[in-house]
């Protein structure tokens, strides 16, 4: 098979479905945005001093960026991914020596009178290196050699970014474990993550004595069911007794290891506290706005909480809430269910490709952008602490913006591709 | 690498599980859930409280006891408040400078955005002056409110006061009172609080940013309208609790009168007493200091708090009792000698009487006629079987209503005092004490302590010849007559009526030629029962129980002067003229005797203090003034044991200050 495609039918190959849905989420938020920040002393709708004109530059250089991708080489990312990677931890360090720091973050560096944010891009530049890695002949993930490569090849970035301090964008790269997953990691690492995080919610709400006592009732019950496999005993028997001392270390770690801002929104996420003037102010503004909302919504800017601007972050990490309160039920329903249409179309897209490469990009690329939706409107309804990160082409951002859309770009790029092999040289 | 292919399934189920759980919470907090939109709608409604108007309280002609007084309170909200004319504004409202940078401070401390109150209870007359300046005063509202307001300033101790609610009622209530609420304290604003308080009503306001009203919220559809609390009808009668009052003045003790047919309560007069008026308004805290620190206890409700031995006023009861048993009738006698040897303890009686028979021995109040009977009483089952019998006896008193409560509609009722058995037993050593021991009882003295109230009871009972109904003091409440089931009951006392008869023949004699013919009511027949109860702490309290007229009976009576001497000298004449009022609507009797007993200054003397100038009584009435007991019985009196800080003087002038200014156009 020849690796470079014929421009015509690059033409007809090109998943216009996912190109749609860019388009209709970017207007979906440029929209909201300009609600969020409307003043009604000031309409207009290109005024380039507010968020939603700036947003608008944003979109349009966006457009831009995506055609560019699209006309380059297919061999272009697969060749030059491991440069791409070194040039964004190169300036992940520099944001640590030069940036400016931004509310409490060292995450900018300043370029002119835009602002450029590293960490956004090294969630990409990680995705294709780590498509690479993965895709070479003999790399598998089972073997524990490749598996720490793989792990160190994300565990770098996510330390700078750890360091900056911004744990929301270290958080995100977590999400590659699913492409882990598709490529052969152990099962138990998902049970693992999964319940580590559900005893850890439990141990902070009950009594820790009594969760003991819980889990160990629920393993001997698991082991008397599957007495006759010896395997399943042993697992289960292991997990318990990890579990037990998991419990015990919560505490620990609560007290410890947690900053103060993050545990008092885990606090707040839990109801362990009701200080809600002050540091759950956010949370609960968003929850009232989200929940005013409902069915219909009160129409377009019409929100009172965001016409009043209730919200803080409005236009940023608590987007959301536009989409909520103006919206309803309705339309959050609607723009969940597009995301939730493109993830599921991301993993169409993956696994009718060819060469691995571009498989495995395929899952990284639907692994963070299902973690930022997530997290994101988790948070804004209250059932993630809150987290800082973006909700995807919909939060005002120009970094953000351009990296979700060569993020995005770059496969459907492959996928134009899609019956070709890439091949790690 | 494609053998994990199936993996794409648990990828793709997780994906749309966490996307369902993202719309489940939607679903709840948008659909479901009220409160978010409630809270948004909260930024922009303004909630203003409606206040119920209390329910008045009238007396049984419909006459207004306690009704209700629109004041206003001054509320601000503190970022709304613009440069304006400091000065004049405290001026207005009646504060100084510092005053009020300190309620300025305080509700700026509570929220800047949210409404505080900055002044309560400014009185009508200065809220209209502010309210024609109030838009030169930016951020300063007025809320109405109402106060209780005493039209005759009477009755002060049966109607009670009204506080605001403490944190500990919030609680309690669990919730149902708010910050600023009012609550009955005492009386029967405490008694009936759930009837009186109506319900809040809500009118939703919408307002702009700037926290300008924009008119109601949705026409009104949210608002609730505030329900007015019910209106009760008192059985007193406002004229002769008036009448009472006056003539309690400067003395000490009680008056309780009812009405022996219904229960219903015509007069509940304590003294010293105070002007209703001033628990209420803005002086009310130093008001309310005041009259804590004042060693007569003004605040104190003696009619059914205060304890006194019963005296002489006991005869008759025990007379009835033993006449139920058939230990003696009425033509039963006794030599009189002038002392009854009780063991080696000797019981006087102020003069010889003589052969005595039971019309005789009460109306001349003879205690060896008393005396005799009790220790054939208790005797009766032999005396080493005193303990049963005793106890059979109390129990039989205690069917009068003595000892017990008689629950009538008002708090802090106290019960009395009839000790068992079980005292003496602890007393004079187990079944080592005879009726000698306890002869004081006899007549009236010993351990036994009774209310007014159950004083006033003990006529009703004999009036109705031998049950009573439970002495009550709201007839109706809103517009039904209903009353509640327990107060249309008749209780009876376990005496036949046969036994009642001689019994209130010796009454009347007490009244015709007897210790109290001083008090004979022209016209009238009046029944009743002259006591001297013995105070070791000064002079012994003068009471006097009633009922009249003979036949038919409309008021039964008991009346209680401290520290004044004997029954016959004050407590006597003072029910006579409550009673003839009652029974003639006006006096008849010689206004100069009336002035005389009404002015009269009988406040006990404290410890410490100048003796006060007695008034004595009439050098030339005809002196026929018997003690009605000499004994010396240990008698404890609950009714002026404070500390005594200030001397007699100017104790009086705290009183003073809270009595009823009264012009005398009423008698």
């Amino acid at each position: 098979m020849s690796n470079s495609t014929n421009q015509r039918g690059f033409f007809f190959n090109v998943d216009w479905i996912t190109v749609l849905i860019y388009l209709c989420l970017c207007t979906i938020g440029w929209f909201n945005i300009h609600s969020a920040v409307y003043d009604p002393r000031h309409p207009g709708f290109v005024d380039f001093d507010t968020n939603y004109g700036k947003q608008f530059i944003f979109i349009m250089s966006s457009i831009v960026l995506s055609i560019v991708i699209l006309l380059l080489d297919n061999r272009f990312f697969i060749t030059f991914a491991s440069v791409f990677y070194v040039i964004t931890v190169i300036l992940l360090i520099a944001v640590l020596v030069v940036g400016r720091n931004v509310g409490g973050n060292q995450a900018w560096i300043p370029l002119g009178s835009f602002r450029l944010q590293p960490s956004e891009f090294a969630k990409v530049t990680t995705v294709m290196l780590l498509a690479r890695y993965l895709s070479g002949t003999n790399i598998r993930v089972t073997e524990w050699r490749s598996f720490l490569t793989a792990g160190a090849i994300i565990g770098l970035p996510m330390l700078l970014i750890m360091l900056q301090p911004d744990t929301g964008s270290t958080l995100v790269f977590c999400s590659l474990v699913f492409v882990l997953y598709r490529e052969g990691l152990s099962p138990y690492f998902l049970v693992t993550i999964g319940l580590g995080i559900l005893l850890f919610v439990l141990a902070l709400l009950f009594n820790q004595l009594y969760l003991i006592i819980a889990v160990v009732a629920v393993g001997l019950l698991i082991i008397w069911i599957f007495r006759r496999f010896r395997q399943v005993m042993f697992t289960v028997l292991i997990g318990m007794l990890i579990s037990v001392v998991f419990i015990f270390s919560v505490k620990y770690i609560y007290l410890h290891v947690l900053k103060q801002h993050q545990k008092e929104r885990i606090d707040i996420l839990l109801g362990l506290t009701s200080d809600l003037r002050k540091k759950g102010y956010n949370v609960n503004q968003s929850k009232i706005a989200i929940g005013s909302g409902k069915m219909w919504g009160k129409g377009y800017l019409k929100g009172t909480q965001t016409k009043y601007s209730f919200v803080p972050e409005q236009s940023t990490d608590f987007i959301f809430c536009t989409v909520g309160e103006e919206w309803g039920f309705a339309g959050s329903v609607a723009l969940i269910t597009i995301y939730l249409f493109l993830l599921l179309r991301l993993l169409m897209l993956a696994e009718r490709q060819r060469s691995p490469f571009s498989r495995i990009y395929g899952y990284g690329v639907a692994s963070v952008l299902f973690f930022h939706v997530i997290i994101n409107i988790g948070m804004t309804v209250g059932i993630v602490p809150v987290i800082g990160i973006p909700l995807p082409f919909i939060s005002y951002g120009g970094s953000s913006l351009w990296s979700f859309t060569i993020l995005l770009f770059v496969m459907i790029k492959l996928d134009s591709n899609r019956m070709g092999t890439l091949v790690p040289n | 690498m494609n053998s994990f292919f199936a993996r794409r399934y648990v990828v793709t189920a997780i994906f749309v599980t966490l996307c369902l759980t993202l719309l489940v919470r939607l679903f709840y907090m948008q659909i479901i859930e009220d409160k978010y939109f409630l809270a948004s709608n909260n930024n922009v409604i303004r909630k203003l409280i409606m206040y119920p108007a209390r329910g008045p309280i009238l007396d049984r002609n419909g006459k207004i006891l306690v009704q209700n007084e629109p004041v206003y309170d001054v509320t601000v909200i503190p970022h709304e408040v613009k440069d304006f004319d400091t000065l004049a504004f405290c001026k207005m409202i009646g504060i100084d400078k510092d005053g009020f940078d300190k309620r300025f401070s305080k509700a700026l401390k509570y929220s800047p955005y949210r409404t505080s109150i900055f002044e309560k209870q400014l009185p009508a007359t200065l809220y209209a002056s502010l309210q024609e300046k109030l838009s030169e005063f930016p951020g300063f509202y007025v809320q109405p409110r109402t106060i209780r307001t005493y039209p005759d300033s009477i009755a002060a101790h049966f109607l009670g006061y009204i506080g605001e609610v403490t944190d500990r009622d919030i609680e309690k209530s669990h919730g149902y009172y708010h910050p600023g609420d009012y609550i009955g304290r005492t009386g029967v604003e405490k008694a009936y609080e759930d009837l009186l308080r109506g319900q809040r009503g809500v009118r939703n306001v919408m307002v702009d940013s700037r926290n300008v009203s924009k008119g109601r919220f949705a026409n009104g559809t949210y608002d609730t309208v505030a329900i007015a609390g019910k209106r009760l009808m008192s059985s007193l009668d406002s004229k002769i609790q008036k009448l009472g009052e006056k003539l309690m003045n400067h003395k000490v003790g009680s008056i309780v009168a009812i009405e022996p047919s219904t229960g219903e309560i015509l007069a509940f007069v304590s003294s010293p007493g105070y002007d209703p008026n001033l628990m209420v308004g803005r002086e009310r805290g130093n008001n309310i200091a005041k009259m804590y620190e004042d060693p007569y206890n003004p605040l104190m409700i003696r009619p059914i708090q205060a304890y006194y031995p019963p005296g002489s006023s006991f005869k008759p009861l025990a007379a009835l009792i033993a006449l139920q048993e058939g230990l003696i009738t009425p033509q039963t006698g006794f030599e009189c000698t002038g002392i009854y040897w009780a063991g080696n303890h000797p019981m006087h009686c102020d003069e010889r009487h003589g052969y005595t028979n039971l019309s005789h021995g009460i109306a001349e109040s003879c205690n060896t006629y008393f005396c005799n009977v009790f220790t054939d009483v208790m005797n009766r089952n032999g005396s080493k079987n005193i303990g049963a019998t005793y106890t059979d006896w109390r129990e039989k008193v205690n069917k009068f209503g003595f000892g017990v409560k008689l629950d009538v509609d008002l708090p802090n009722e106290k019960k009395g005092f009839v000790p068992t058995a079980l005292y003496y037993d602890n007393k004079f050593h187990q079944n080592r004490w005879h009726s000698t021991s306890i002869i004081s009882l006899a007549i009236g003295q010993g351990e036994l302590e009774a209310t007014p109230l159950q004083l006033a009871n003990i006529e009703c009972t004999i009036a109705n010849h031998g049950f009573y109904y439970k002495p009550h003091l709201i007839k109706s409440i809103g517009d039904s007559n209903v009353v509640r089931e327990e107060f249309t009951k008749k209780n009876y006392v376990g005496i036949d009526p046969q036994y009642f008869e001689p019994v209130i023949d010796g009454m009347q004699q007490v009244v015709e030629v007897g210790t109290a013919h001083n008090s004979k009511i022209p016209g009238i027949v009046m029944c009743g029962k002259t006591g001297t109860a013995q105070n070791p702490h000064g002079k012994n309290h003068s009471i006097f129980v009633a009922f009249a007229p003979r036949e038919n009976p409309k008021i039964a009576i008991a009346v209680i002067v401290e520290n004044s001497g004997q029954g016959a000298w004050w407590a006597a004449p003072i029910a006579s003229y409550v009673v003839e009022q009652y029974l003639k609507g006006k006096i008849e009797r010689p206004q100069q005797e009336f002035n005389r007993i009404m002015n009269a200054n009988l406040m006990p003397d404290l410890p410490g203090a100048k003796p006060a100038i007695k008034v004595a009584p009439k050098a030339d009435s005809l002196n026929k003034q018997k003690s009605d007991t000499s004994a010396k019985p240990p008698v404890q009196l609950k009714s002026v044991s404070r500390k005594n800080k200030t001397k007699k003087d100017s104790a009086m002038r705290v009183l003073a200050a809270v009595q009823i200014k009264r012009k005398d156009d009423e008698q």
